[in-house]
């Protein structure tokens, strides 16, 4: 009965072009074990990714590699990552009697939902790529971001995969049940002066636990260029290649997605296919994704937290182009805007900013103007921002970063306009 | 829009001495922005902002004229107790000679009387602010609107403890819109003196430049001037603290 009421509400969301939850919501209503009864019989198990950034591209990059060694794939790969989310993309590809028909499940959940998740569903894996501030009106502080996801990986039944270079992350070996294996992914020594641009230092206080020594089963990150890069496991090496999405973060997240995917796959890891598998992955909508405006090139950068808009500034900072920022508060953005703050936005002042939009437009432009960053123009509605923004600078590259709930609505106006796929449209088994 | 206000006599009017206490460990929630909103409206107004980043251990300077602090996590507040405690006659020191200070959350809770943990323990603070905190299991989170001394106020609160006015103790606001100091007596922060307490972030003074010129001019009269404010539009403010006045309270 679930599965019936919960596809009839994919359907007339579909129809109404509505949010990709509201279909599980359905479904969790009506049976609240359905999701670990879909999950039970996974002959690979159930994998979980999570930290505050990095989780919607790291999930692509795996499953596209464990697609690539020929393994069926169950995921949520449409950035929509609570519990909810994940029942409604599962409703697409379900067996009679219930069950999800794929050898594996790799889920992006967000911290506090994965631990929702785990107590209806044990994980057998579990990625856990970094902790920074996202969201405090959500997560109230860091330390409990943390705990939350010590607390998933104890009720991790393999393998755990864990960032080196973040010690609230590394740490989390000394929590794991017995007979879990453990490995990390992290950066080569030659690149690890670039780590605080992507971290927080600032709250972080020196650890007494020093990170542990990596071995051959740890993979790490070993940059040629700006651009291409091999992951080093001790003496053997994936790549060297180049992804399509930019920056070192992304290098990294695929890293992680390597590390995981050497551990699930043992014996059957094949080096060459997990180049080929990377090389392919696109950017998933909204991280980087360029899309072809008037032809000339539109970057879309979801920014929701300190740690991702600098990264995103510093990736994109050294070729400044006409750029839109947009800020809205909804739940799914953080209500709380005071994260801004915690942004430098000195690589913006050259060029200047030539729209703030979104709900907070004026607090956007506030901030900017306390970086001496000028901004040509102030207009809440998207809408008509995106509008104005698409007009005067037609004929020359741009790029919007914009919070979550802007993205969906200005991804939604630029697929109107440009023809582009349907939001959600990539998710296939 | 001209960002700098700057008509090359930048500084001219004298320095104020800007001390932000405990940067690293008590400013988690951007309250570091009260900081640079004081020094950039410091500098439009045409004076010469020195900011004095105060970490647990060091010296705090004899000639500050305005001290501001912000909230941090648990693992924060316990690592700058000690130094607390240590400059705490000092600071009193201070108070009684009229220095203007803003302290948020974390560093608000720290200037009251006590702190009483869920578990029933007391720890002292310094008594500045006559107000008591008692730690909650439920948080307080929400954006507020206040009615205070310097306009309506625009903020985020995001608090587990519960904090109450002693007998005779001011507030900084009257809630229009949130929870304030505990939820039930519509009261939000405390002022005595020129000492500020409050519990928003947001941060709480680039969208309230009222506010940031009150500890301004509080600043300047402590080095013996008269304040002589300078040409500062603030139409961005105005329009981003009305906006969400009026969202709030439709």
């Amino acid at each position: 009965m679930a599965v019936v009421a919960g596809k009839a509400a994919r359907v007339a969301a579909r129809l109404k072009g509505g949010g990709s939850a509201l279909p599980g919501l359905v479904v969790e209503r009506i049976d609240p074990r359905f999701l670990a009864h879909a999950l039970s019989d996974l002959p690979r198990g159930i994998v979980v990714v999570t930290g505050t950034n990095g989780k919607t591209t790291t999930t692509k990059m795996l499953v596209a590699i464990l697609r690539q060694h020929g393994l069926r794939v169950f995921s949520n790969p449409t950035g929509s990552n609570f519990t909810r989310g994940v029942i409604s993309s599962m409703l697409g590809q379900i067996r009679l009697g219930g069950q999800v028909d794929a050898d594996i499940a790799v889920l992006e959940l967000d911290e506090a939902h994965a631990l929702k998740f785990a107590a209806t569903v044990a994980p057998t894996h579990s990625l856990l790529l970094n902790v920074a501030r996202d969201q405090l009106d959500r997560f109230a502080e860091i330390d409990q971001t943390a705990e939350l996801l010590a607390r998933l990986a104890e009720q991790t039944t393999r393998g755990v995969v864990l960032n080196l270079d973040d010690s609230f992350i590394s740490r989390i070996r000394q929590q794991l049940a017995d007979g879990v294996d453990v490995c990390y992914f992290g950066v080569d020594p030659s690149v690890a002066g670039r780590l605080p641009e992507l971290q927080e230092a600032d709250v972080r206080f020196e650890d007494a636990a020093t990170a542990p020594e990596p071995t051959s089963d740890d993979g790490l990150l070993k940059p040629s260029d700006e651009r291409s890069f091999e992951v080093v496991f001790g003496d053997r090496s994936v790549g060297p290649l180049a992804l399509q999405q930019r920056g070192l973060a992304a290098m990294i997240n695929a890293t992680a997605a390597t590390s995981m995917a050497r551990m699930l796959l043992g014996e059957g890891f094949d080096e060459a296919s997990v180049v080929e598998a990377l090389r392919q992955v696109r950017p998933p909508f909204g991280r980087g994704e360029v899309i072809d405006a008037d032809g000339r090139p539109l970057e879309l950068v979801l920014v929701k937290n300190p740690a991702g808009f600098t990264v995103a500034l510093g990736t994109y900072g050294s070729t400044p182009v006409a750029s839109m920022i947009a800020i809205n508060d909804n739940y799914a953005d953080g209500r709380d805007v005071s994260w801004l703050y915690d942004v430098g936005f000195d690589s913006l002042r050259e060029r200047g900013v030539a729209m703030a939009s979104g709900v907070r437009a004026y607090d956007m432009a506030l901030r900017l103007r306390y970086d001496d960053v000028v901004v040509d123009e102030i207009e809440p509605d998207l809408g008509e921002a995106l509008s104005r923004f698409l007009t005067v600078y037609r004929d020359e590259p741009k790029r919007i970063f914009c919070t979550y709930t802007a993205m969906m609505r200005l991804r939604r106006d630029l697929a109107e306009r440009y023809d582009l796929p349907e939001f959600g449209a990539e998710t296939t088994a | 829009m001209d960002a700098s206000g700057d008509d090359g006599m930048s500084g001219a009017k004298g320095r104020i001495n800007l001390v932000h206490l405990y940067p690293r460990e008590m400013s988690i929630y951007g309250d570091l922005g009260n900081t640079r909103c004081l020094a950039s409206r410091l500098r439009w107004h045409g004076y010469e902002p020195v900011v004095h980043p105060h970490h647990p251990g060091s010296e705090l300077p004899d000639d500050a004229h305005l001290l501001v602090g912000g909230g941090g996590q648990d693992s924060g507040q316990a690592r700058v107790e000690d130094d607390l405690s240590r400059n705490a006659d000092r600071l009193r020191v201070l108070v009684d000679r009229g220095v203007p200070m803003l302290m948020i959350c974390g560093m608000y809770q720290l200037f009251g009387r006590a702190f009483i943990t869920v578990d029933g323990r007391r720890l002292p603070g310094l008594g500045i602010l006559d107000v008591t905190t008692q730690g909650n299991a439920k948080r307080m989170i929400g954006p507020v609107v206040l009615d205070t001394a310097y306009g309506d106020v625009v903020g985020y609160e995001n608090h587990s403890g519960s904090t109450v006015l002693a007998a005779g103790q001011d507030p900084f606001g009257n809630v229009k819109h949130g929870s304030g100091n505990n939820g039930t007596d519509r009261t939000e922060g405390a002022a005595t003196a020129n000492v500020i307490g409050s519990y928003l972030h947001g941060p709480i003074l680039p969208a309230n430049p009222a506010l940031a010129d009150a500890l301004i001019r509080m600043a300047v009269e402590q080095t013996g001037a008269s304040f002589e404010p300078g040409e500062i539009d603030d139409n961005v403010a105005d329009q981003a603290r009305t906006r969400q006045i009026r969202r709030l309270l439709r």
